[in-house]
């Protein structure tokens, strides 16, 4: 007798504690620590806290580490923790202008007010395998120079501000709503705060296929690096029954303003355009090409033809969250026999159909048609 | 970072126990409810809603669980189905997320549930009267196929333009003699808007029609909810020389003897064998108590 296929529930179970078991692998190897992932794995917290849109070291360890290093899952776990949070509402806009800065550089001048700061980057290190670190040994104390804190570091943005080369900031909208894509459906066409909110969250790898594909031509936009900036920011709210800003903490950031060219239209003058990434943590790459990506997405603000992937607002929004898409994608795992058997009716019904047909037609004719 | 605080474990260690009833927060649910209102007063139109990320995967189901999670009250008695059972695995994994965070009474009893959440069937059992059928939605728009773009179909359904629908209906019927769409097959809900009614086969299309209970479709992924109030009419898309028609099995279920069911292909060896048995396993369950037999019973 055939008796249907049933235990989902002890099967779920069970997968559940094999893989609590594989995730802690060799018990003869010491486990890993939150602080260790904190401190060893930053960048890989940096990104999950970035595309988890939640500044939380310690919880974006602990994703790490239940994900087994899975950054897309590590998000995922962040993401579900987030969503049962409240949210008191936004901060004051932050001022990058006063960070504290660890790292900052300009592609467009030589020097400038400041100075170009290189900061801990493997950019100009030689991508060889270092065995002195898998022997464990201690690197050399980093270098120290003399303290200036109070050495101005204006944006470079600023600097070009001044002769109106470069496009002012938009002005400031005090009260003006911000765009939230966790609390509104996004309804297209959008405003920039939604798609850099979108962008920022976005996966790394899509962002920067996206914005690689401008510079090869499918949305070209002669981006230049005006500046990037890392360091630590003050973040500031304002609660509703003080009227002033009270500070919250600083938090680690890179910013890249992307300079770009733009030739003037009827109502503007030719002037540079910028492009705007924002990231927590040393997300530098992911700020570089979100700063592309954001610019090519101002195409109908610009005037300019949109007629590549990077500038098609809903193209990219659509498809930018590593969790819809890896949701979406990972869900061909489930069972789909009931639509795959009406399939299964539809095709053996195409070949029935299809081999009457044959058979109806004299052999001559069906030479002749081939 | 020198010290570890404990704040972010006390707070997942709670785990399920220290969520609110039904998981979402209070704020959530009235926005998702609100959401549902204006659905089921415009039937069939989907409305945008702030989806919520949910703690199980984008297109396994969270837009049916955030509805369910926004209908139901501790009284309530939930069934989860997928593919037609209560015993395949994503239905398993959401009833136990819905026991676990609310606490309320659970069924494989379609006649015994009060909201049942259903991914790819309806129940062959006859929905009454107070009950919701909550379907788990993967691609809301029955046009998006045939035009990619949210700002173009919302346009089309706003013009009741559905010319692109019929067109794509009628090649079908060209190149194969009738049409080719087994599950997803599109309807007119009160003769105005046309709906995907999930991915479906079109065997259940005609149960939609004319339901006493409340039909209710999330979609967590692409944010949008939509309605098809009690007693409504529902159409499957048609010509009038190429009528709408469900698929038929050539055998009963082998189980149950049931021969008005949809049923589901077993490959039972590696010799070609193989049995047809019904989706709805509640149904089969019920009619073999009730004594029916099928061949391989």
């Amino acid at each position: 007798m055939y008796v249907a296929v049933k235990g989902g529930e002890a099967a779920i179970a069970n997968a559940h504690r094999l893989l609590a078991h594989v995730r802690r692998g060799d018990p003869a190897v010491p486990e890993l620590g939150l602080e260790q992932i904190a401190e060893q794995l930053a960048l890989a917290v940096d990104r999950v806290m970035t595309e988890g849109s939640l500044y939380d070291r310690e919880l974006a360890a602990l994703a790490l580490k239940q994900a087994r290093g899975d950054l897309v899952e590590a998000v995922f776990l962040l993401r579900a923790c987030r969503t049962t949070l409240p949210r008191f509402g936004h901060s004051a806009p932050l001022d990058t202008g006063r960070m504290a800065v660890r790292r900052r550089i300009s592609a467009t001048y030589k020097d400038l007010p400041g100075g170009q700061v290189l900061g801990p980057t493997f950019d100009y290190t030689h991508r060889l395998l270092d065995f002195t670190l898998a022997a464990g040994l201690p690197p050399p104390p980093p270098a120290e120079a003399p303290a200036e804190p109070d050495a101005p570091m204006p944006r470079v943005t600023d600097l070009l501000a001044d002769e109106s080369l470069i496009e002012p900031s938009p002005p400031e909208q005090p009260g003006a709503p911000v765009g939230d894509l966790t609390r509104e459906p996004v309804s297209y066409p959008t405003g920039r705060d939604t798609r850099l909110q979108a962008l920022a969250r976005g996966d790394e790898g899509f962002v920067l296929a996206l914005g690689y594909s401008t510079q090869r031509g499918y949305g070209r936009t002669h981006p230049f690096v005006g500046e990037i900036r890392a360091g630590a920011v003050m973040l500031e709210f304002v609660p509703e029954e003080l009227g002033f800003p009270v500070p919250l903490g600083r938090i680690a950031l890179t910013e890249c303003q992307m300079v770009t060219q733009f030739k003037g239209s009827g109502e503007r003058p030719p002037q540079f355009t910028r492009g705007y990434g924002l990231a927590f943590g040393g997300c530098e790459r992911k700020a570089m090409a979100m700063a592309l990506v954001d610019r090519s997405l101002r195409a109908r603000e610009l005037g300019e033809e949109a007629t590549a992937p990077a500038q098609d607002e809903e193209f990219v929004l659509a498809h930018c969250d590593s969790l819809q898409a890896t949701g979406f994608v990972e869900h061909l795992k489930l069972p789909h026999h009931v639509d795959f058997q009406a399939e299964l009716e539809l095709v053996r019904r195409l070949r029935a159909e299809h081999a009457a047909r044959q058979a109806a037609t004299p052999p001559m004719l069906q030479e002749a048609a081939e | 970072m020198t010290a570890m605080s404990t704040r972010g474990f006390a707070r997942l260690a709670s785990g399920a126990a220290g969520t609110n009833f039904g998981y979402l927060d209070e704020q959530t649910k009235r926005m998702i409810r609100r959401a549902i209102l204006k659905a089921v007063a415009i039937p069939g139109y989907q409305v945008p809603f702030a989806s919520r990320e949910m703690p199980m995967p984008y297109g396994w189901g969270t837009g049916g669980v955030q509805v369910t999670a926004a209908v139901l009250g501790p009284a309530d008695v939930l069934k989860v189905i997928d593919q037609g059972s209560d015993d395949t695995t994503n239905a398993v994994s959401i009833r136990q997320f819905f026991a676990r965070t609310s606490g309320i009474a659970t069924t494989t009893s379609t006649a015994a549930a009060s909201v049942i959440q259903t991914r790819h069937r309806i129940p062959e059992h006859r929905l009454k009267e107070g009950q919701v059928l909550v379907y788990q939605v993967p691609i809301p728009e029955p046009l998006r196929f045939l035009e990619p773009r949210e700002t173009e179909t919302r346009r089309m359904h706003a013009l009741s333009e559905y010319g692109l629908m019929h067109v794509k209906l009628y090649e079908d019927i060209a190149r194969h003699g009738h049409i080719a769409t087994t599950y997803a097959y599109p309807v007119q809900v009160a003769g105005r808007y046309v709906m995907d009614p999930s991915p479906t086969p079109k065997f259940d299309n005609p149960k939609m029609d004319d339901c006493p209970a409340l039909q209710l479709f999330g979609a967590g992924r692409e944010r949008r909810i939509y309605a098809v109030p009690p007693y409504t009419r529902v159409r499957s898309l048609e010509f009038e020389d190429h009528p709408f028609t469900v698929q038929r099995f050539d055998r009963p279920c082998a189980l149950c003897g049931a021969a008005d069911t949809y049923l589901d292909e077993v490959v039972t060896d590696d010799r070609g064998g193989r049995i047809f048995v019904c989706s709805d396993t509640d149904h089969c369950e019920e009619r073999r108590a009730a004594g029916h037999r099928g061949e391989a019973a």
